[in-house]
């Protein structure tokens, strides 16, 4: 299965980057590349193995429904570039 | 050419937890915005999101309420988007392996037979936090966010495309906030956003077997604008494939306004989510005694309830579902009942009375200032003849305006009946000394003087009397009279 520029294209728009056609060229060569090296994996047979989730030994780490304060608004505010009213103020999502 | 719509609907109701589902931050409505959140939920680098017990429970709940089957192990997994009411650009989901799944719940349409809709699955996730655009200090070239609701835990209800109206998608709905209202995980408001409802309507040519192309219906804030935007959508869809044209597949947003159904402008939304386990999060592992000791906590559901309220109290039908239709509204009855050996009579007067008063002055059954100890008083002097009717409804009145003890309030304004035989046997031996020829000519045939000799004891008694006593009294003694006089005469 290779990558192709559109593939590279698509990936790059839901990442919501932009690059020139020279840095996708490159990418689909990188890309397939570490396809190439992944793809080594399938030589073993995993047909008997459970689907690992999570590399922990762990489950059901959980806590009690216990309420405590962190920030205010101002210091949940104080490294955002704009604000106004108590709000985060982002450029208009809805035209 | 005749169409079959086919529905099915996404609902996510907001848990009535104290945290958030990955932190400690307050789930409180109306606090100041941004006031209510923490490194975990802003989404800064760095932090560790850990799952709050108690949706894992409520969780369950919902899924023993609705015949699911919990999975043993369940994932929580990253859903990747971009939206500023987002800050970690994924939103922790559920998606290969959900917490339940294969349930159903029982819908019971007028005039259909009672249906069993199947639910797919449900799964926890967060909430995302909320975006101002129209507000008067909002700049017009920017959108403001609130991240106080990012991170509020939410269970989401995927049904199977069983629907074949919207009345029938709507009377799930309602059945489905009720179980979540009776669960106590969930507060079921519409208005206020804590149960939301999105819909998939398709429609086919009546007999085919494949589904056509689905649109999905959001912004719903009712269930009034559930029904009404199903409506419009099949509508639609049948009038473009009348005419030729294809469905396209997208999302459409329900403006409850205009009463119309547009196309979301923005194709910003690529339904592009690459799904991944959460490495940040174990995996859920739910135990067979676990779920048992959850089912033994489990308040009773609305249909379990409505049964006993028939088989138990002996009601109908109606009264058990009108009863019933909140559980406070049930445990108000309960205790009316308690002390009423009339269920049918304080079935009349909570279904009657009680809800009047609740719905003209817009109280709530929690403040309403006749409790059910003060019903339940006023029923028993009704019970017991010591109150007429007419005065019953006086006491509640009043009682329902002071707050006052229907006991002093019938005092205050002597509405109490003579219970006491003897004093209304004196008083129609006084009438009919006093009224012998009314009586003579009563014994002579004239039956209508019966009713002037009934009148005459109510005055003497200055109304106090229960008529129906009186009645039969009067009725004994003039019998009486008839026998003796026939005795002489023969």
């Amino acid at each position: 299965m290779a990558v192709t520029i559109q593939e590279v294209d698509h990936i790059a728009r839901l990442a919501k980057l932009s690059f020139s056609e020279d840095e996708k060229e490159k990418f689909v060569e990188q890309f397939n590349q570490i396809l190439t090296y992944m793809e080594k994996l399938n030589e073993l047979d995993t047909s008997d193995v459970e689907p690992t989730y999570n590399v922990l030994a762990l489950t059901n780490v959980m806590r009690p429904d216990e309420e405590k304060t962190w920030l205010s608004q101002e210091e949940a505010l104080a490294n955002a570039p704009r604000s106004n009213h108590g709000f985060f103020s982002v450029p208009k999502v809805i035209g | 050419m005749h169409f079959e719509p086919v529905i099915g609907l996404e609902v996510h109701v907001q848990l009535k937890t104290n945290t958030k589902i990955f932190c400690r931050c307050s789930t409180k409505f109306g606090a100041a915005p941004n006031s209510q959140v923490c490194p975990v939920c802003l989404g800064l680098p760095g932090v560790l999101p850990v799952l709050n017990e108690r949706v894992v429970e409520f969780a369950t709940h919902l899924a023993l309420a609705t015949q699911c089957h919990i999975n043993e192990t369940s994932v929580l997994a990253r859903k990747n988007y971009f939206y500023p009411d987002l800050p970690k650009a994924y939103q922790i989901s559920q998606f290969e392996e959900p917490f339940c799944e294969h349930g159903a719940i029982t819908i019971h349409v007028e005039g259909q037979a009672p249906q069993k809709i199947g639910i797919t699955r449900i799964h926890m996730e967060e909430d995302a936090g909320k975006s101002l655009h129209a507000e008067s200090f909002v700049a017009k070239n920017e959108t403001l966010i609130d991240l106080n609701r990012c991170g509020t835990p939410l269970l989401e209800i995927v049904s199977e495309p069983d629907f074949r109206s919207a009345r029938e998608a709507c009377e799930y709905l309602v059945k489905l906030r009720q179980i979540v209202v009776y669960l106590g995980i969930c507060d079921g408001n519409m208005e206020e956003g804590s149960l939301r409802c999105d819909a998939n309507v398709s429609v086919r040519p009546l007999g085919e077997a494949k589904l056509g192309t689905k649109t999905e219906l959001k912004n719903m804030n009712s269930f009034r604008a559930v029904e009404k935007a199903i409506e419009y959508e099949i509508h639609r869809q049948e009038m473009v494939l009348e005419n030729g044209g294809k469905i396209e597949q997208q999302t459409m947003l329900w403006d409850a306004n205009r009463n119309v159904a547009e196309a979301m402008r923005s194709k910003e939304y690529s339904h592009d989510y690459r799904y991944f386990p959460d490495p940040d999060l174990v995996p859920i592992q739910i135990a067979r005694d676990y779920i048992e000791a959850v089912a033994r906590r489990m308040p009773e559901l609305p249909d379990a309830k409505r049964h006993r309220f028939q088989s138990f109290f002996g009601l109908p039908e109606y009264d058990a579902a009108v009863l019933t239709e909140t559980p406070d509204l049930a445990t108000y009855f309960e205790k009316v009942a308690e002390d009423v050996n009339d269920k049918k009579l304080a079935s009349n007067w909570v279904m009657g009375h009680v809800l009047r008063a609740l719905k003209d002055h817009n109280d709530s059954i929690h403040t309403f200032p006749v409790t059910p100890r003060y019903l339940a008083e006023i029923l028993q002097l009704l019970e017991t003849k010591s109150i007429s009717t007419n005065s019953a409804k006086i006491v509640f009145d009043e009682c329902f305006r002071t707050g006052y003890d229907p006991k002093n309030i019938v005092e205050k304004q002597k509405l109490a009946l003579i219970t006491d035989d003897k004093k209304i046997d004196q008083a129609i031996d006084q009438v009919l000394d006093s009224n012998a020829r009314d009586v003579q000519d009563y014994l002579g045939g004239k039956a209508k003087v019966f009713g002037f000799l009934m009148g005459q004891v109510m005055r003497a008694t200055q109304g106090k009397a229960h008529p129906q006593t009186v009645q039969q009294a009067l009725r004994a003694k003039l019998d009486a009279l008839k026998n003796e006089k026939s005795t002489e005469g023969s």
